[in-house]
């Protein structure tokens, strides 16, 4: 298991120096930062003097290493745009976006599971069919239209819920959290659906198909000659073999999630990481964009490490060829 | 055969079951009629799709839809229970009727400990505490012959090795003292050294328990050796029972005396193997007559008029019109 964890924590570190070197090549190819930060006034020897403060004649070797180092602490400068620090920036917004992606994971589970569990068993009748259906539209809408459709719907027609932003927030210490006000419940609603829905239809089809696939399994007719009630046979020994999968995507998606809640913060107005980057690229501002693109990464990579040893915890058998 | 039929553990009578399909109705078994007394084992053989997967389901009410029981009824000691919902179903099946399945490797759940099986298997049938559920699942473990029962209980099925997942198959079927058990194939995934050492179990335990068997298998050597009885089945019908010596030595029926004489003898070189000429017809292609008269090569005009009825002969019941004394 430490052999295998090792393993696991070497190639995630791998994946970020990569996703690093990217991050960093943005800088030197997206125009000249001297350029960018420059204003008109600015003298010949004031342009010298800042390209050697902020190390651009150093090698690329040094350039690259101390990029890492500094992210690796947190650090990835100032933005161009408002002069505040970076980090201090995304760290603002980081709870907004985590919120929603964690309520429409929260939402997909909960909804997508049993629905993948009943179409499988009462497969042949009109609502698993009936669902299965919908859940082709749910994968073909992009959020977006989702997104204003419930808009439309909840905010605008029936006024029941916020519209857009996030409503009153609670600091607990740097998180801001809207999941205690009332408001704040309110407004994660609409978003967080927006963004579940594909999620839900990804889940229910993946619960429904390994279902389908599970049932069939010899254990599964065993535990009925043992006179395992259905229900057990359902939700305890079948449902069960289908969640490896279904945490692979889970955890998977949940980055995708946060990349992807970009386009549902737009549409929403909803104060996150996705709507700073959005802004960050408008005003060309290098520093938040690389930032972000680590922070991302670095949830993504975290995430699939994650999956692998959940992996390792659920099924008994890899746990032992990894030992 | 009336005679021992109230003492019967099981008692099949002209079980009938087909499956509907878009191109008509196929009849799966047709007429299979069979009883067990307790403490024997019923040995049932035949090629592959003769049926006798099907009737062991069947007796269990695990027919995989739209296969269902057309006619026929099936008594388990003195109860009839061919016609008992789902619901009623699973107190008799792993309470009455414990199931052994052919793959031992695939019919654990790969998830559970063997313990947390066993437990789950006897808290449903046996009004059993936990701490007392446990100390019979490790007595069951002990007595199928696994070695240091206690550390094994807490063990994934993967730790275990073909034979010893077929004897905690073999607990399980065991865990509610059933009075019947149907065993599919008990063999046939395993290795030959350990064919035996299964084979001999059963046979233990059932003399042990009291306890009914119907085993079904294609192995002849494993009927010779195990069975008490044996039932012949072809094309879903019932061919011939009778006690397996008899039926081994002077088979009444001739698809029985092919099927002994395509068994290769030990130290005896041939050059070519015997074998029944042609193939099985397909279930949806059985002929009028007798299912067997196209490859039987005693057949005569009758045995392609009229199907032969099981009838007694000797020591068991043969359905040929040969032993009928009719005229062919």
């Amino acid at each position: 298991m430490i052999v295998f964890l090792i393993k696991r924590l070497a190639n995630a570190v791998l994946v970020m120096l990569a996703v690093a070197l990217l991050a960093f090549l943005i800088f030197r190819f997206a125009g000249d930062p001297v350029e960018l930060m420059a204003n008109e006034q600015m003298s010949q020897a004031d342009r010298i003097e800042l390209r050697e403060k902020l190390g651009l004649n150093d090698s690329f070797l040094t350039q690259y290493g101390r990029f890492v180092v500094n992210a690796a602490r947190g650090d990835f400068g100032i933005s161009y745009r408002n002069g505040q620090d970076v980090m201090t920036l995304i760290a603002e917004r980081f709870p907004a976006t985590m919120e929603l992606a964690l309520v429409a994971t929260i939402l997909s589970l909960l909804i997508g599971i049993p629905l993948g569990v009943v179409t499988a068993i009462h497969r042949g009748r009109w609502y698993s069919e009936g669902l299965q259906f919908v859940s082709i539209i749910g994968v073909s809408l992009p959020s977006f239209v989702v997104g204003i459709l419930l808009i439309l719907v909840f905010a605008v027609t029936l006024g029941l819920v916020p519209a857009f932003g996030r409503g009153d927030v609670v600091q607990l210490g740097w998180w801001s959290t809207g999941l205690l006000t009332a408001s704040g419940r309110a407004s994660l609603l609409l978003p967080s659906l927006a963004l579940a829905l594909y999620q839900i239809t990804l889940v229910m089809r993946l619960v429904r198909a390994e279902m389908m696939e599970v049932l069939r399994s010899d254990f599964v007719k065993f535990a009925r000659a043992r006179g395992v009630p259905r229900r057990r046979i359902y939700f305890r020994h079948a449902l069960r073999n289908c969640l490896m999968p279904v945490v692979t995507m889970t955890a998977m998606n949940f980055g995708s999630l946060i990349a992807f809640a970009l386009i549902t913060e737009t549409v929403f107005q909803w104060p996150g990481m996705g709507m700073l980057f959005i802004q960050a690229v408008t005003f060309l501002d290098m520093p938040v964009m690389a930032g972000y693109l680590c922070i991302v990464s670095f949830i993504f990579v975290t995430l699939n490490t994650l999956v692998d040893i959940a992996y390792a915890v659920i099924d008994p058998r890899l746990r032992d060829a990894t030992r | 055969m009336t005679e021992h039929l109230s003492s019967a553990v099981l008692d099949v009578r002209g079980l009938c079951v087909e499956f509907p399909g878009r191109h008509g109705t196929v009849s799966a078994l047709s007429d299979v009629s069979l009883s067990i007394r307790p403490g024997e084992i019923l040995g049932v053989v035949g090629e592959s799709g003769a049926g006798k997967s099907m009737t062991g389901l069947a007796v269990q009410g695990l027919l995989e839809p739209p296969g269902r029981i057309s006619g026929g009824e099936v008594w388990l000691a003195g109860r009839r229970i061919d016609q008992l919902d789902d619901k009623e179903m699973q107190q008799v099946r792993g309470r009455q009727i414990g199931a052994i399945f052919q793959d031992p490797l695939t019919s654990l759940n790969p998830l559970f400990t063997i313990g947390a099986q066993l437990v789950e298997t006897i808290r449903l049938h046996l009004k059993l505490s936990k701490a007392d559920a446990k100390a019979r699942a490790i007595q069951l473990l002990k007595e199928v012959g696994i070695p240091a029962p206690e550390a094994r209980y807490d063990h994934y099925p993967h730790q275990f090795s073909g034979g010893m997942r077929q004897r905690v198959v073999i607990a399980l079927a065991l865990a509610a003292e059933p009075k019947l058990i149907i065993a599919d194939e008990p063999t046939t995934a395993l290795d030959v050294s350990i064919q035996a050492q299964i084979t001999s179990l059963l046979r233990r335990l059932c003399d042990d328990h009291g306890t009914a068997v119907m085993l079904v298998t294609h192995d002849m050597g494993v009927i010779a050796e195990t069975a008490d009885r044996v039932a012949v089945m072809y094309a879903g019908r019932l061919v011939e029972i009778g006690p397996v010596g008899d039926v081994l030595k002077n088979a009444r029926h001739p698809y029985t005396r092919g099927l002994m004489a395509s068994i290769p003898a030990l130290g005896r070189r041939v050059e070519r193997l015997n074998q029944i000429d042609g193939s099985m017809p397909r279930l949806n292609a059985i002929p009028t007559g007798c299912a067997f008269n196209p490859r039987c090569p005693e057949a005569g005009p009758r045995c392609r008029k009229d199907r032969p009825e099981p009838a007694p002969v000797g020591s068991g019941v043969s359905a040929c019109w040969l032993n009928a004394g009719g005229v062919l």
